[in-house]
């Protein structure tokens, strides 16, 4: 029998030299569930997609997906299990030289010996699903932030996955789009029987359509509750979070000495 | 804490600029060395697949014809002026053909091909690969399991190393052909012995070969150089931009360079 969790981490660190992003942070994805990782800019969110996905090698812990761990599969074991990943990026990365019907055909045609019949009447199943079959001719160029969005979403579906990934789904999108991607989002997780991990900052849209949520602030979790648990929570960096308070938990100001300091010339880097 | 506006040792901070200098060119060496093994280890792939290397070679030598035939046309004419100018002078005007040829087929076909090709399809390709990582398509790729050094860089490589010396051979069959219009239908050398001394002249092994080579080591130089410096862009605007200019400037001169190298070791009895 497969294990309860799709994706587990374990006791993980992770630097980009010498700025530690992840301090021993651990957290447990549920098959069939729709989780939301949430965090001030800059928390270590992407950096946790990443490493799921097997593109950075964490220097402490494990990642576990499907049984199999991330950091000590070889490049071949790699490619294997990011077959059955998709993955949607903030601004969509589709490929800008060929057309959105290409774009959701590239894996399909990279990694299986589908004929091409076959794969056009798929591909234009996973268009209509995300409600863009008729621009299935359109170039990358020729589409709307939002769609560009719904394409690379119907690209990252491609080969029904059993994970997904969303790194910012909604960033930069009106009201309505916003809508749309996050019913889109909950829909396909349903409809595929997949695993969706969410990384967002977008509070009040995610409430509507995750599973559950954990908050990360400095590289590990500080709080994590489904959607009911995390409106009533009286923790201050989820109060400062769901209210949208400018200053709490999370500072507003980049650390450095003080003003008065600075200005008059007696700080740091005072003239000496 | 340092202070940033307290003027730092001249001496100190020059021998610490020269040191970081030196160990940054060292690693970008080595990276550029382990990048090019990648590019051949993952070639097989590329060439399993030929239409994608079909497509470079359409996309950097095809398009690229136009601005190498009309050069190499321009420079057979100019040498055909200047080399009648000058041979006239000893009372051989006939040998017109043999300078032409032998200047273009050894030394001005190849450099100035690959010169021009670094600038026209060196750079598109580097802005094409920045841009393309800039935009995450490359790591998309990746997460889709597939290589993007085998199905984006390996193909541009190759398409690069092929088109090259067939660039440089019109290179110098146009510019034979201009100096054979300024020298012999302009300004009326004799045609028979602008072709016979030519044909007599210009030795397969010893020139046309050597060209064929050298087109073929700056093909090489200037396809890896545009790739890695795609490959390894600053994913931002300047990044990408300063790669470009990287390519344009480091292509130069590793084609100039790599010309005096081999010139130096083929033509050692000339």
């Amino acid at each position: 029998m497969p294990a309860a969790n799709l994706v587990e981490i374990r006791e993980l660190d992770f630097a980009y030299e010498d700025r530690p992003i992840l301090d021993g942070i651990s957290l447990q994805i549920p098959r069939g569930k729709v989780v939301a990782i949430m965090g001030g800019s800059g928390c270590g969110k992407t950096t946790l997609l990443r490493l799921i996905g097997g593109q950075l090698k964490p220097s402490r812990g494990d990642v576990l997906v499907d049984g199999q761990s991330v950091p000590q599969l070889d490049d071949e074991g790699l490619y294997a299990l990011r077959r059955r990943m998709g993955m949607l990026f903030q601004f969509g990365a589709l490929f800008t030289d060929i057309s959105v019907f290409d774009n959701v055909a590239y894996q399909m045609r990279e990694h299986t010996d589908l004929p091409e019949e076959l794969i056009r009447d798929m591909v234009l199943m996973k268009l209509n699903a995300v409600g863009l079959r008729g621009a299935h001719r359109l170039m990358p160029a020729e589409l709307s932030g939002g769609m560009a969005r719904r394409v690379a979403l119907a690209r990252a579906i491609a080969l029904d996955p059993m994970l997904i990934m969303y790194d910012e789904p909604f960033a930069g999108l009106d009201p309505i789009s916003l809508g749309v991607i996050g019913q889109l989002i909950r829909r396909l997780n349903d409809a595929l029987g997949a695993t969706t991990i969410m990384v967002t900052h977008d509070i009040q849209e995610s409430l509507l359509i995750v599973d559950y949520i954990y908050f990360m602030s400095e590289g590990k979790v500080v709080a994590l509750g489904t959607p009911d648990e995390i409106r009533a929570s009286r923790h201050p960096f989820v109060h400062q979070f769901v209210c949208a308070e400018a200053d709490g938990p999370v500072p507003f100001h980049y650390p450095a000495s003080p003003l008065a300091q600075e200005l008059l010339g007696t700080g740091a880097h005072a003239r000496s | 804490m340092h202070d940033p506006r307290e003027r730092p040792d001249v001496v100190v901070s020059a021998l610490t600029n020269l040191g970081h200098g030196v160990t940054e060119a060292l690693l970008r060496l080595g990276f550029a060395t382990r990048f090019f093994i990648m590019v051949l280890l993952w070639s097989g792939q590329s060439f399993r697949r030929l239409h994608l290397t079909i497509r470079e070679i359409y996309f950097s030598g095809f398009q690229s014809l136009l601005i190498i035939m009309v050069s190499g046309l321009f420079i057979g004419m100019v040498l055909g002026m200047q080399g009648y100018e000058t041979l006239q002078r000893y009372g051989s005007a006939e040998a017109l053909g043999v300078l032409v040829a032998l200047s273009l087929v050894r030394e001005l076909g190849p450099v100035v091909a690959a010169l021009l090709f670094a600038s026209r399809a060196g750079s598109s390709i580097t802005a094409e690969i920045g841009l393309m990582k800039a935009t995450e398509q490359l790591t998309a790729m990746d997460m889709m399991a597939v290589n993007p050094i085998a199905r984006v860089v390996a193909p541009r490589f190759w398409g690069g190393v092929i088109s090259m010396p067939l660039l440089a051979a019109l290179f110098s069959a146009t510019g034979v052909l201009g100096g054979y219009l300024i020298g012999v239908v302009f300004i009326g050398v004799d045609e028979g012995a602008f072709w016979s001394q030519m044909q007599a002249s210009v030795d397969f092994r010893y020139d046309v070969w050597s060209g064929i080579v050298k087109s073929f080591v700056f093909g090489i130089a200037v396809s890896l150089i545009a790739v890695f410096e795609g490959y390894d862009a600053v994913p931002t605007a300047e990044g990408v931009s300063g790669s470009i200019k990287g390519t344009v400037v480091k292509s130069a001169l590793a084609i100039l360079a790599l010309d005096f190298v081999l010139t130096s070791f083929m033509f050692r009895e000339a």
